[in-house]
C-alpha cells in the first residue's frame, strides 16, 4: 500500500502549544481539534456503553431464573428498549465516529477534519440526547417500552417517555449526519498529495462507505419517528388501520433504515480489523481492491434486503422469495472479506498482541454471526426463529463480537499513538480472554433458547428455558465486569507507563505512524507527499 | 506469544463444551434444537435447518482450519520472513464463485418449502385468532365447529409468578381454554389483533404469523399426531407480552366432534337472556370473574392499578362518578392508551356485570346496579 515519505518529524513539535485556546472545561466545549473531539466521542461512547451495559445486566438478572424477582414487566420492557437504543446510537456509532475523528486526518495526511465547528457541534449534540433518553426513565409512565424497533401501535400507547425517545433520536440522527458529512468531505477533499483513493488505508475506505450510508438512512429514521409523533399527538393515521394507515408500513420504513444501520455499525470495524490483521501478520493486506469492492457491495446491497426482518408480517410469497435471495447474496462479499483476512495471515510472521487477539476473535465470532444470519435469511427456517432468542444471539454475535471487538482491537492498536504510552499487554490479553469466554457463555446458549422457542423481550419464561438462561446471566456478569479491566488499563496508560515510539508495531504501515507518539495537538500542517 | 497456545486450549475447551451440550440434547432442560416437529412442514424446516448447519459447519471448519494452521505454523520466529504476496486473481474469483454456487444449492429446497408453507388453500377448518392485550380470542368460522368462540387466557396463578408457591410443570404455558383441532385436518388460522401487533407462534407446527390490528393474515398447519402443543405470543405487545401463551390440543376426529357438541351446548346454556333483570349479588359474582380475566392485568386484582400508566379504580373518579361516564369508557376505551374498547370484546351482560363490580368492589360503595340493557343505550 502507501509508502509515505515525510518531512522531518521536528515540524510537529513547534506547533504543540495551546496558548491560543481557553483552558479548563472551556477547552473541551469550544474545541475544534479533531483529536480533542475524537477523545470526547470515545469517552462518551464508553460511558454510554457502561450505562447500556447496566441495563443489560438488569435484564439478565431478571432472567436469571423463572418468575418475577427483580423488576416488573413494564420496567423490563423499558430496559430492553433503552438498552438497544443506547448501545446502537449512544455507544457503537459514536465510538466509530471517535475513531474516525482521531485517525482519518492522521491516516490521509490532513491537518484536521474538514468542518471543525460542525465537528464540535455534532459531538455536543450527543450529551443532551443521552440525557433525554436516560431521564425518560423518571417521567410519568416511564421510558419508551416498545423495543428499540419502536413498532406502532404499541408506541402510540406509551407515555411522554416515548416523545423524549423520539426527540433523542432526532438529535442523535442530526449529529450522525453532520459527523458523516464531515467524514466524507474530509476523505474526498483533504487527502495528502499522492494519497489516491486506492492507496487509502482500509479504515478510510470503510468509513467513506459508512458515511454515505448514514447520510442516506438517518433521515428515513427521522421520518419514521416523526410520523409516530404526529400519530401520537396530531391525529394523523400513518400507522393506524382505523384511519386508513398500516402498522406494517412503519416496519418497512424502519428496516429500510435499519438494515443499512446494522452495516453502519459494523463496516468501520471491517476497516480496523483489516489494518490490525495486516500489521500483526507483517504482511500487506491480501486482496486490497477486492476488500474495497466487497465493502462497497455490502453497502449497496444493504438497501435491498430490509424486509428479511419482516418475514412473518404476512408479506406476499414473491416478496419473501426476493428478500431471501437478495439477503443470501450478501454472504458472498462477506465471505470474500473473511477469506481475504485468512489469506493475509497465511505465510505471515504472526504475533498475538491484544489488538491481534481481538481481531482474530472478531473474525471467529463474526463468522458464527454470519452463519446464523444466513440461517435466518432462509425465510422458511426463519419462521421458526423470528422474534426468538436465536435472533438475539445472532445480532449480539455481529454487534458485540463484531462491532465491539473491532472497537477494542482499534483502541489497543492506537492507544500508544493517542497517549504516548504502551498499555499493559498482560492486562489487555486477560481482558480479551475474559471477554471472549464470557461473551460465548452469554450468547452461544441463546441460540439453543431460540431454537427451543423462547420468544425475545419476555421478562419471565417457562421452566424448560431455565438452565441456559442461568448460564447466560452468569456469562453476562462476567462479560460486564471484564470491561472494567479495559477502563483501568486505559486510565493507567493515559497516566503513564512505558514510552511508546512513533511506530510501536513493527509491521504497521500508514501515515499515522510517521507522527510522534503521543500525536501532537496539531499534525500534518504541512501535508506529507505519498509516493 | 503464550496467547495463541492458550487460544487453542480455550477453543478446544469451547468445542468440548458445545459437544457436551449437544450430548445433553436428550435432556429436555438442555434442549439444543427445535421442538419435536408435529407437522410435515415442521419436519421439513427441521431438516432444512440441519442441512444448513452441516454446510456451515464444513465451511467453518475449513476456513478456521486454515487460519489456525497459520496461527500455529506462521508465527514470528527468529529468521522467519513473512511472505509478500497480496493478491491472486484466480483464488479470488474461485472464492467468489464457489460460495455463490453453494448458496444456490442451499436455497432451492428452502424455496420449495416456503411455497408450500404459504399455501393455506383447501383448509378443512378455518379459525380466526385475535390478539388482545394480553390474551387470545378464537372464532371457529368455517368447517366443523363453526360458531364456537372463546377467549384463551393465561391460567398460571400469580402466586407462582411471584414465587410464593412452587411453579407448575407448564408454568406460563397454560391457559384456561385450549384451542382444539382434529388430527390430520388442515387448519387455516386467520390472524388479526384488536390493539397492537401480536404474533401467533406454535413451534412444533413451524407456524408463526403476526397478528396486525386492522388486517387479516393467514397461515395453516396439518398436525400429524395427537397431543398438546404450546407456544407463545412472539411480538412485543406491551406489559404482559410474556404472559399470553397459546395451547393447542390436537385430538382424534371423534374426540373433536364430541368437543364441538359440548361447546355448542355450553354456549347455548351460557347465552344470556337479554330481557333478564340481574340482582346485585349475581352481577358482582359474574363481574369479579370478568374483571380478573380482562382487567386485573393492568388495574390489578386489588383495584389499585399501576399508576401512572394504569390508574387505580379503587376510589377513581370514573368508578365513583356517574354510570354513563363509566359505561362509555369501558365500551369505547381510551384511544392512545392500553385501555381497549371492550364493547367489541365482551357481551352486554359481561360489561354490565364488570362495571357493577368495579362500582361496588374494594372501597367503592356506590350501591348502584348496571343492567345489560343499559349498555347499548349508553354506548356512543
Amino acid at each position: 500500500m502507501n509508502t509515505a515519505t515525510t518531512t522531518a518529524h521536528g515540524n510537529f513539535s513547534a506547533h504543540d502549544d495551546h496558548g491560543h485556546e481557553p483552558g479548563g472545561i472551556m477547552r473541551w466545549i469550544t474545541t475544534t481539534n479533531h483529536k480533542d473531539i475524537g477523545s470526547m466521542y470515545l469517552w462518551f461512547s464508553f460511558a454510554m456503553f457502561l450505562v447500556g451495559g447496566c441495563m443489560a445486566l438488569t435484564i439478565r438478572s431478571e432472567l436469571f431464573q423463572p418468575g418475577l424477582q427483580i423488576v416488573q414487566p413494564e420496567f423490563f420492557n423499558q430496559m430492553t428498549t433503552l438498552h438497544g437504543l443506547i448501545m446502537v446510537f449512544g455507544a457503537i456509532m459514536p465510538a466509530f465516529v471517535g475513531f474516525a475523528n482521531w485517525m482519518l486526518p492522521l491516516q490521509i495526511g490532513a491537518s484536521d477534519m474538514a468542518f471543525g465547528r460542525m465537528n464540535n457541534l455534532s459531538f455536543w449534540m450527543l450529551p443532551p440526547a443521552a440525557l433525554l433518553l436516560t431521564t425518560s426513565l423518571f417521567v410519568p409512565g416511564g421510558a419508551a417500552a416498545a423495543g428499540w424497533t419502536l413498532y406502532p401501535p404499541l408506541t402510540i400507547q406509551q407515555g411522554m417517555g416515548m416523545d423524549m425517545a423520539i426527540f433523542a433520536i432526532h438529535i442523535l440522527g442530526i449529529s450522525s449526519i453532520m459527523g458523516s458529512i464531515n467524514i466524507a468531505t474530509t476523505i474526498m477533499n483533504l487527502r495528502a498529495p499522492g494519497m489516491t483513493l486506492m492507496k487509502m488505508p482500509l479504515f478510510c475506505w470503510t468509513w467513506l462507505v459508512t458515511a454515505f450510508l448514514v447520510i442516506a438512512v438517518m433521515p428515513i429514521l427521522a421520518g419514521a419517528v416523526t410520523m409516530t409523533l404526529t400519530d401520537r399527538h396530531f391525529g394523523t393515521s400513518f400507522f393506524n388501520a382505523a384511519g386508513g394507515g398500516d402498522p406494517v408500513l412503519f416496519q418497512h420504513i424502519f428496516w429500510f433504515f435499519g438494515h443499512p444501520e446494522v452495516y453502519i455499525v459494523i463496516i468501520p470495524g471491517f476497516g480496523i480489523i483489516s489494518q490490525v490483521i495486516s500489521t500483526f501478520s507483517r504482511k500487506p493486506l491480501f486482496g486490497y481492491a477486492s476488500m474495497v469492492y466487497a465493502v462497497a457491495a455490502i453497502g449497496v446491497l444493504s438497501f435491498t434486503v430490509w424486509a428479511h426482518h419482516m418475514y412473518t408480517t404476512g408479506l406476499p410469497l414473491t416478496a419473501q422469495l426476493y428478500f431471501m435471495y437478495a439477503t443470501m447474496f450478501i454472504a458472498v462479499p462477506t465471505g470474500v472479506k473473511i477469506f481475504n483476512w485468512t489469506a493475509t495471515m497465511w505465510g505471515g510472521s504472526l504475533t498475538f498482541e491484544t489488538p491481534m487477539l481481538f481481531a482474530i476473535g472478531f473474525i471467529f465470532l463474526f463468522t458464527i454471526g454470519g452463519f446464523s444470519g444466513l440461517v435466518l435469511a432462509m425465510a422458511a427456517v426463519d419462521v421458526q426463529m423470528q422474534d426468538t432468542y436465536y435472533v438475539v444471539a445472532h445480532f449480539h454475535y455481529t454487534m458485540v463480537a463484531g462491532a465491539l471487538f473491532s472497537a477494542f482491537a482499534g483502541a489497543y492498536y492506537w492507544l500508544p499513538k493517542w497517549t504516548g504510552h504502551m498499555y499493559n499487554e498482560t492486562m489487555g490479553k486477560v481482558h480479551f480472554w475474559c471477554s471472549f469466554v464470557f461473551f460465548n457463555m452469554t450468547f452461544f446458549v441463546q441460540h439453543f433458547l431460540g431454537l427451543a422457542g423462547m420468544p425475545r423481550r419476555i421478562p419471565d419464561y417457562a421452566l424448560q428455558f431455565a438452565d441456559f438462561n442461568k448460564i447466560s446471566t452468569l456469562g453476562a456478569f462476567g462479560f460486564g465486569l471484564s470491561q472494567l479491566l479495559f477502563l483501568y488499563n486505559v486510565i493507567v496508560c493515559i497516566r503513564g507507563g512505558e514510552k511508546a515510539p512513533a511506530k510501536p508495531w513493527d509491521g504497521a504501515e500508514g501515515l499515522e505512524w510517521d507522527v510522534p507518539s503521543p500525536a501532537p495537538h496539531h499534525t500534518w500542517e504541512v501535508q506529507p507527499v505519498v509516493k | 506469544m503464550s496467547g495463541s497456545t492458550q487460544k487453542l486450549g480455550v477453543s478446544r475447551l469451547f468445542a468440548g463444551l458445545v459437544l457436551g451440550l449437544l450430548a445433553y440434547s436428550a435432556n429436555a432442560a438442555y434442549q439444543v434444537n427445535f421442538q419435536e416437529p408435529a407437522t410435515k412442514l415442521a419436519h421439513t424446516v427441521y431438516d432444512l435447518h440441519m442441512m444448513m448447519m452441516y454446510i456451515c459447519g464444513v465451511i467453518f471448519v475449513g476456513v478456521f482450519g486454515v487460519m489456525f494452521y497459520s496461527i500455529v505454523k506462521h508465527r514470528k520466529a527468529p529468521g522467519r520472513e513473512s511472505a509478500a504476496f497480496h493478491e491472486n486473481t484466480t483464488v479470488e474469483i474461485l472464492w467468489t464463485v464457489i460460495p455463490t454456487i453453494i448458496l444456490l444449492v442451499m436455497v432451492w429446497p428452502v424455496t420449495k418449502a416456503l411455497v408450500s408453507m404459504r399455501d393455506a388453500t383447501g383448509a378443512d377448518i378455518t379459525i380466526k385468532a385475535t390478539g388482545y392485550q394480553w390474551k387470545w380470542g378464537y372464532d371457529y368460522i368455517k368447517g366443523e365447529g363453526e360458531g364456537i368462540k372463546f377467549k384463551s387466557v393465561l391460567s398460571t396463578p400469580r402466586e407462582q409468578i411471584d414465587g410464593n408457591v412452587p411453579k407448575g410443570e407448564h408454568y406460563l404455558l397454560e391457559v384456561d381454554n385450549h384451542l382444539v383441532v382434529p388430527v390430520g385436518k388442515k387448519v387455516r388460522i386467520l390472524t388479526t389483533a384488536e390493539d397492537v401487533i401480536h404474533s401467533w407462534f406454535v413451534p412444533a407446527f413451524a407456524v408463526k404469523q403476526d397478528a396486525v390490528p386492522g388486517f387479516i393474515r393467514d397461515t395453516s398447519f396439518r398436525a400429524e399426531r395427537e397431543g398438546t402443543f404450546r407456544g407463545q405470543c412472539a411480538e412485543l405487545c406491551g406489559k404482559d407480552h410474556g404472559f399470553m401463551p397459546i395451547v393447542v390440543d390436537v385430538v382424534s376426529q371423534e374426540k373433536y366432534s364430541a368437543w364441538v357438541a359440548e361447546q355448542k351446548a355450553k354456549m347455548a346454556a351460557a347465552a344470556d337472556d337479554p330481557a333478564k333483570v340481574w340482582t346485585l349479588p349475581e352481577l358482582m359474582a359474574r363481574g369479579e370473574a370478568v374483571y380478573l380475566q380482562n382487567c386485573a392485568a393492568c388495574h390489578q386484582p386489588t383495584g389499585k392499578g399501576l399508576p401512572p400508566a394504569f390508574p387505580a379504580l379503587d376510589g377513581s373518579k370514573i368508578a365513583t362518578g356517574p354510570k354513563e361516564g363509566h359505561i362509555g369508557l369501558v365500551v369505547n376505551g381510551k384511544p392512545g392508551t392500553a385501555m381497549a374498547a371492550f364493547g367489541k370484546q365482551l357481551s352486554d351482560a359481561e360489561i354490565a356485570s364488570v362495571i357493577t363490580y368495579e362500582r361496588n368492589a374494594w372501597g367503592n360503595k356506590m350501591g348502584d346496579i348496571v343492567q345489560p340493557a343499559e349498555i347499548k343505550s349508553h354506548a356512543k
